[in-house]
């Protein structure tokens, strides 16, 4: 097997674990993800912030080991601001994002697979189409680069993931207490 | 083996196991979990079947190679995952409008088609204006501590809690 095939075969693999754990945890349903957009249903945060609170150790662990790097995505304000906010209004439209409607189309959803995936792709065709101009006009808004908290911290990254942790779990604590 | 055709598990379980996925993939593929960026690449193959091969020289395509690669595999095996998450709990079933849709808006097809069209868009154009989605920069991006991710998936609930409450608040 070439290496380019193992690649992709292990992103099979990978991605049928993502995609289980994700149905199991009820995010590819529509109904979970709106309950969380309207403050509801805390499922969707206790995902992502368990999975970055559990994954943040483990990978700083694994890059002060020197057995991984990491590729912090450079940004700017008009780039992840403006976009982030574009891309909230249409997650609460669709009711899945990008790697959740393909759990929901497996699980047999037709209005991700009819609505939402062929707009997904026509609204990425569309920034392809405009992405010169924006990257001149707007992109460059505001730039930081590939800034990483603890560079803006300036603080060894064990200080600045003990506080995260911290905060997680309060957080956590505060839901639970909550009954959410 | 029954916990495999339980409904539902706790999000804290279900988030922990996304968590050690995440080094496995950068430990064995040297790839962070992402989901966006596969569907401009599609958006771009799709493309070359009409316009041919000068998609190709197209500045975004240029930087995103509209080509199939781990993630855009990722994604495909995300489906399949899903399918039988749901077929071992007995969940697969055929529909086309979620509950909590026809309760605002009724049970008709095509209201829900024309949202989840539209919702679409703006989350293909957001996702790739942002360079990144819920699962690039909101849980990758975010364990790698990146600023550029931590603004997005702040963004991303910001737009979407305000959305959701526009629609389903104001106008239903």
């Amino acid at each position: 097997m070439t290496a380019k095939s193992r690649q992709r075969l292990q992103g099979l693999l990978f991605g049928v674990i993502f995609g289980f754990l994700l149905q199991k945890g009820g995010v590819t349903r529509f109904d979970v993800i709106v309950g969380q957009l309207l403050l509801e249903d805390f499922t969707v945060v206790k995902i992502m912030l368990t999975a970055v609170a559990v994954g943040t150790v483990g990978i700083h662990l694994l890059k002060h080991l020197g057995w991984a790097s990491f590729s912090p995505k450079r940004g700017s304000w008009g780039r992840n601001a403006i976009g982030g906010l574009l891309f909230g209004v249409g997650f609460a439209l669709l009711g899945y994002c990008p790697g959740t409607i393909a759990g929901a189309i497996g699980s047999g959803w037709l209005d991700a697979l009819v609505g939402g995936l062929p707009g997904i792709l026509l609204g990425s065709a569309l920034l392809a189409a405009v992405y010169p101009k924006l990257q001149a006009r707007v992109f460059s808004r505001g730039e930081f680069g590939d800034l990483t908290l603890p560079r803006l911290f300036k603080a060894s990254d064990w200080l600045v993931i003990a506080p995260l942790l911290a905060i997680i779990a309060l957080l956590f604590l505060l839901l639970e207490r909550a009954g959410l | 083996m029954n916990w495999l055709s339980e409904a539902r598990w706790s999000p804290y379980a279900v988030g922990a196991a996304i968590g050690v996925l995440s080094w496995f993939t950068l430990l064995v593929s040297r790839h962070p979990l992402g989901c966006s960026t596969s569907f401009a690449r599609s958006a771009g193959m799709i493309e070359r079947i009409f316009r041919g091969r000068k998609v190709d020289e197209k500045p975004y395509y240029r930087e995103v190679r509209p080509e199939i690669d781990w993630q855009w595999l990722l994604v495909i095996g995300m489906a399949i995952g899903a399918f039988l998450a749901a077929w071992l709990s007995g969940d697969l079933a055929v529909l086309w409008v979620p509950e909590r849709w026809a309760a605002a808006f009724g049970t008709a097809p095509l209201p829900r088609l024309l949202a989840a069209l539209s919702g679409g868009i703006l989350l293909g154009f957001g996702s790739r204006w942002a360079d990144g989605c819920t699962s690039g920069h909101g849980i990758s991006g975010a364990m790698q501590l990146a600023v550029s991710s931590w603004i997005s998936a702040c963004c991303f609930f910001i737009g979407g809690i305000l959305a959701a409450w526009f629609i389903y608040r104001v106008v239903a």
